[in-house]
């Protein structure tokens, strides 16, 4: 066995030999076909459902289309529409807050992970588990039970809000309140998840760091302040990354949330201009009214907003997170 | 003494804060579940009555009997079953090769997966919506299943956990003769089994939460999954019987729940683990 092993071996370290002699060096070729088999199916899986899709869409979005599904290129026409047109800028807006209030529950999650990452805290497990709770449900179902709780005249909010003499209004409906009730599911559903994040950035920072600064009589908001911000910045930047990422792109709530019966896509509801997002337009645009050039241009406009708050992230990024 | 009392008193201090928080987050459960077991009648004369009067579970069997739930959960539970297993495989298999194997334009192709990363979903839409009923994909579950498992994610997921695989382990076997594929197989994946599951549950609950796509891509409500089952009920029996409503969420929500309380360190794990992936 370990003869023919030896064997083999030597055979094979010849023949590279002889390869490498020939300018060829060993199993390299050999390396480089097994390494596109292997990235061969998802490569071809992004060529094929994102990348050409991609490219369609951009041309789309300087096209206009027939009622047969012909495009017809008509320039940057889509473009100058949507400059022009208010419900684009109003998106534009609703979105925006949106993501803003979404960013506000970044410190919150940081506060309750450094409370829940105290040692010898009891019931620590539960807590965790709680607050998860929300990140692992249906959105489309929390959208239903959070329509029910926002209901004006039968709602469990305006119910609690009478005990203390508040008159409610009616959450999901009222332009004026529509989009901060909304806001108020999005961060209770994501608090959990940010939470966990940070529980797992907190407990890589080392203990000695806190020993010293005990030992240098610092109090708690001061250790939280100077140590634990500075340390947890990594996992600040990567939870603000995708908070912007992902409140950019809300859809499924303000949909579940706008929609009644009689009108699927939200059009009866008179909150809908203030909280329709830019993928609730691009969605009305290209799917309810099939102007899909239309659609294509406001979803590069979601894309241009992406792209530069990713873009403005990682720049900034340099100026305050601290990689250990 | 005073120093003991001060501790307890932050203690206590702290404790209320959290199960104050606790309960905003759990309130709104309860609240389902007790709606979920209310009558019509109640709804209309007491809305706000905490406790259901008198209890009707009938609303469970009924809610179910309205749209076949049965069947939605039988197609959100295999899409995304397939949809797991298929990514585990095509993304380990890719990340491996970004990881370990250097070849012509590994590092260009790497980053374009990341960028594909940061484009939303809804820019593929439309052209996704004719390519698939040119394949006559529309409304069957391939539409949910196959562009699903083109996921730039969990290369890059993959890909840091297979870096945290000592190389050593992978030479030893080079030097007897493995190939790249059995390395693969037998050292590789096995050593990064934590990982995969972490990322199977990432993939899983997005493809059970899923609600888009579904909305787009199918029409026949015998092919809907839950998601998209629960908010055509809405649609057809909506209004002021929330008793009913709720009971159906209550149906779509609870098998989950009941999973992550049983594997909650494991998923809670899993989403820390989402989160270093993306240091």
């Amino acid at each position: 066995m370990t003869s023919t092993a030896a064997q083999q071996f030597t055979g094979r370290a010849a023949r590279a030999a002889r390869a490498t002699r020939r300018g060829r060096r060993p199993g390299r070729r050999r390396e480089r076909a097994w390494a596109y088999l292997m990235v061969a199916p998802m490569t071809i899986g992004l060529g094929v459902f994102y990348l050409w899709p991609i490219a369609q869409t951009f041309y789309y979005s300087f096209t206009s289309s027939g009622p047969f599904g012909g495009h017809t290129w008509t320039g940057t026409d889509n473009y100058k529409a949507l400059a022009d047109d208010p419900t684009v800028g109003q998106a534009v807006v609703n979105t925006l807050v949106y993501t803003g209030i979404q960013l506000v529950g970044v410190p919150l999650a940081i506060l309750l992970a450094a409370l829940l990452n105290q040692q010898n805290l009891r019931g620590r497990s539960v807590y965790r588990v709680i607050f998860f709770l929300p990140a692992v449900t249906m959105p489309v179902a929390m959208a239903m039970l959070w329509r029910w709780m926002y209901d004006g005249n039968y709602g469990l909010v305006n119910y609690l809000l009478s005990t203390v003499g508040i008159q409610g209004p009616h959450w999901a409906s009222d332009p004026a309140y529509a989009p901060y009730a909304l806001a108020a599911i999005g961060i209770w559903m994501s608090l959990g998840y940010n939470m966990v994040i940070f529980l797992a950035g907190l407990q890589g920072i080392p203990a000695e760091y806190y020993e010293a600064a005990r030992m240098d009589g610092a109090g708690p908001v001061r250790t939280f302040l100077r140590i634990t911000v500075p340390l947890l910045t990594p996992s600040i930047f990567f939870v603000t990354v995708l908070t912007l990422i992902n409140s950019l792109q809300m859809f499924d709530l303000a949909y579940m949330m706008m929609s009644t019966p009689n009108a699927p896509a939200g059009n009866g509801n008179p909150a809908l201009p203030k909280v329709r997002s830019i993928p609730y337009l691009f969605f009305q645009k290209s799917f309810v009214e099939h102007d899909i050039g239309f659609g294509a241009a406001v979803a590069f406009v979601l894309v241009g907003f992406i792209v530069l708050m990713t873009f403005i992230q990682f720049r900034l990024q340099k100026k305050w997170v601290h990689y250990a | 003494m005073v120093a003991l009392l001060r501790r307890r008193l932050g203690a206590i201090a702290l404790h209320t804060l959290l199960i104050a928080g606790g309960v905003v987050m759990l309130f709104p459960f309860l609240w389902m579940m007790l709606t979920a077991f209310k009558g019509q009648q109640q709804m209309i004369q007491d809305p706000l009555g905490w406790l259901p009067d008198p209890w009707r579970p009938e609303n469970f069997p009924d809610a179910l009997g309205m749209m076949p739930f049965g069947r939605a959960y039988w197609n959100s539970f295999y899409i995304a079953t397939v949809v797991v297993v298929a990514t585990l495989l095509s993304a380990s298999m890719a990340a491996y090769a970004f990881a370990r194997i250097e070849f012509p334009f590994s590092k260009t192709l790497f980053m374009v997966f990341l960028l594909t990363q940061m484009v939303p979903s809804q820019v593929t839409l439309v052209p996704l919506y004719v390519m698939l009923s040119k394949f006559g994909w529309i409304d069957t579950h391939w539409a949910l299943i196959v562009p699903a498992i083109a996921n730039p994610f969990a290369v890059f997921m993959m890909r840091q956990f297979i870096r945290s695989v000592p190389v050593e382990l992978e030479e030893a076997a080079r030097l007897d003769g493995a190939n790249r594929w059995t390395i693969f197989t037998r050292i590789v994946l096995p050593n990064v089994r934590p990982g995969l599951a972490a990322l199977g549950i990432i993939v899983f609950l997005g493809s059970w939460n899923s609600f888009l796509y579904p909305l787009i891509f199918l029409n026949s409500e015998d092919n809907y999954t839950v998601p998209l089952l629960l908010s055509q009920f809405k649609g057809q029996h909506g209004g002021l019987n929330y008793g009913l409503v709720l009971a159906a969420s209550a149906v779509s929500v609870i098998p989950m729940l009941i999973a992550f309380l049983i594997g909650q360190r494991r998923i809670i794990n899993s989403m820390a683990a989402s989160g270093l992936g993306g240091r």
